[in-house]
């Protein structure tokens, strides 16, 4: 097995700020205290849903901004990534952020892509701040992947709800009391021969799996060195294919999703929640504020996405996915 | 009348089940289990089953898209019979007109009095 690909940083880019602005269906989110914002519609009036998209992201990058007490103008780079179609939306947002901009796809696991980049820009010497993020738009993701939402096709118990949401975080060289990135783990393309595009959690689980045990190699460590080891979107029925591919049982608690938990025990959203957006928005919020009050010391989070496209899935192709981590720490220094 | 009610409802349910279980089971979209029920109530009536499940079940067989299919093929068949080969064409539209008429004309009515939709679940 090749088990490149772990990053160790020695600079320890820091998360400074991040902001969390998500959908009217995720105030119902066990998550929705930590979220900055909740918006009450999936678009105003006179706006498509791209449009929609769009104008959150820009929202919430100036709210990371605003919250890491800097001006867009101090920022070096942004960079981010959504589940549209080349990547309209963020690459519209940049438009109106007018900074220097780069888009990453890695589906829903886009967020940590964002930020392993803007971490090596942070490590290599060539930024200052870097806004780093993903998000995700319900109806604007069904309509592209599986149906309009007007449509009103069923779906099955294995579903997952993408969130319609948005998390940036804004990194910098050395921020006080900000939680760190130590190492991050680059994700292969993995694929498990899954097929049906409503059961994701299962395809993305293999993924989730081999980025996990080349991070534990790569760094030497063992599942219970860390609090939580939580991947994106696997969603509960992907996070159980997850938790039997490990065999340490003890491990069990510490392995979490964040799609999993998101609605909560709600039959409605079937499996879960998923989405780019999913991941960047617990991680940014929830996961976030655990560090940074101390309550967490060690976490690994990884973000899990599903590679598949519309055109693949109609040919046949099975689903490939791919799983991006990062390690963060909390280490107070002046 | 109670009888009556009961077969249409079995019968009704069965078509959809039948409709359930091609997505659920064979992973049909849609669009596919739709064609496929229209294309099996045209089948159906070619060899004249389609009728005695009518007589049988009323609307539990007469409300199902299978009815469109068998509808489809009834004016066919019943054209072909007065103006041979051409009736084909000309017939299979002949029952089914009024489905289709309405189905364009309450798309227009209902575009022209919706707003684009507002997403608030």
């Amino acid at each position: 097995m090749n088990t490149k690909g772990t990053i160790q940083f020695i600079e320890k880019p820091s998360i400074a700020s991040t902001a969390v602005i998500a959908g009217p269906m995720e105030k119902d989110s066990v998550f929705a205290a930590s979220f900055d914002e909740i918006l009450l519609l999936e678009n105003e009036k006179d706006e498509t849903y791209e449009q929609a998209n769009r104008r959150f992201i820009e929202k919430v990058c100036a709210l990371a901004v605003k919250k890491g007490h800097e001006q867009m103008n101090t920022i070096d780079y942004l960079i981010g990534g959504d589940l549209i179609n080349q990547l309209s939306p963020t690459n519209f947002a940049a438009r109106e952020l007018a900074l220097p901009f780069l888009g990453v796809f890695s589906a829903c696991a886009s967020s940590m892509e964002a930020v392993i980049v803007g971490s090596l820009l942070l490590e290599a010497g060539n930024a200052k701040s870097v806004l780093a993020g993903a998000s995700s738009h319900h109806p604007t993701v069904e309509r592209q992947f599986r149906y309009p939402l007007e449509y009103g096709a069923q779906k099955p118990k294995t579903a997952q709800w993408t969130v319609t949401a948005a998390g940036f975080a804004m990194l910098q060289k050395h921020a006080k009391n900000a939680p760190i990135i130590t190492h991050a783990t680059i994700g292969k393309v993995v694929d498990g021969g899954q097929t049906d595009p409503l059961h994701m959690g299962a395809a993305m689980a293999s993924a989730a799996r081999d980025t996990i045990e080349r991070h534990l190699v790569n760094t030497n460590s063992r599942m219970a060195d860390y609090d939580v080891i939580m991947t994106g979107d696997l969603g509960k029925i992907g996070l159980s294919i997850l938790k039997e591919m490990f065999s340490d049982t003890d491990s069990h608690v510490i392995l979490q999703d964040a799609g999993a938990q998101f609605y909560g025990e709600n039959d409605f959203f079937n499996a879960g929640a998923s989405g780019a957006g999913c991941s960047a928005a617990v991680f940014f919020s929830h996961i976030y504020e655990q560090l940074k009050s101390g309550v967490f010391k060690r976490v690994l989070l990884v973000a899990t996405g599903a590679l598949l496209s519309p055109l693949t899935y109609q040919q046949g192709e099975t689903i490939p996915c791919i799983a991006h981590a990062i390690e963060c720490r909390m280490e107070k220094r002046g | 009348m109670i009888s009556s009610l009961i077969t249409a409802f079995i019968v009704g349910g069965l078509i959809c089940v039948i409709g359930q279980v091609l997505m659920d089971a064979f992973k049909l979209t849609p669009a596919h289990t739709l064609s496929t029920l229209v294309v099996s109530g045209s089948i159906l009536d070619g060899f004249g089953l389609y009728e005695p499940l009518i007589d049988f079940a009323g609307a539990g067989a007469t409300i199902p898209i299978t009815s469109f299919g068998n509808s489809l093929t009834h004016g066919a068949l019943a054209e072909a019979e007065k103006h041979g080969l051409i009736g084909v064409l000309t017939g299979m539209f002949e029952v089914t007109s009024s489905g289709i008429s309405a189905a364009i004309l309450f798309g227009v009515i209902g575009a022209f009095i919706f707003q684009k939709r507002k997403t608030t679940y």
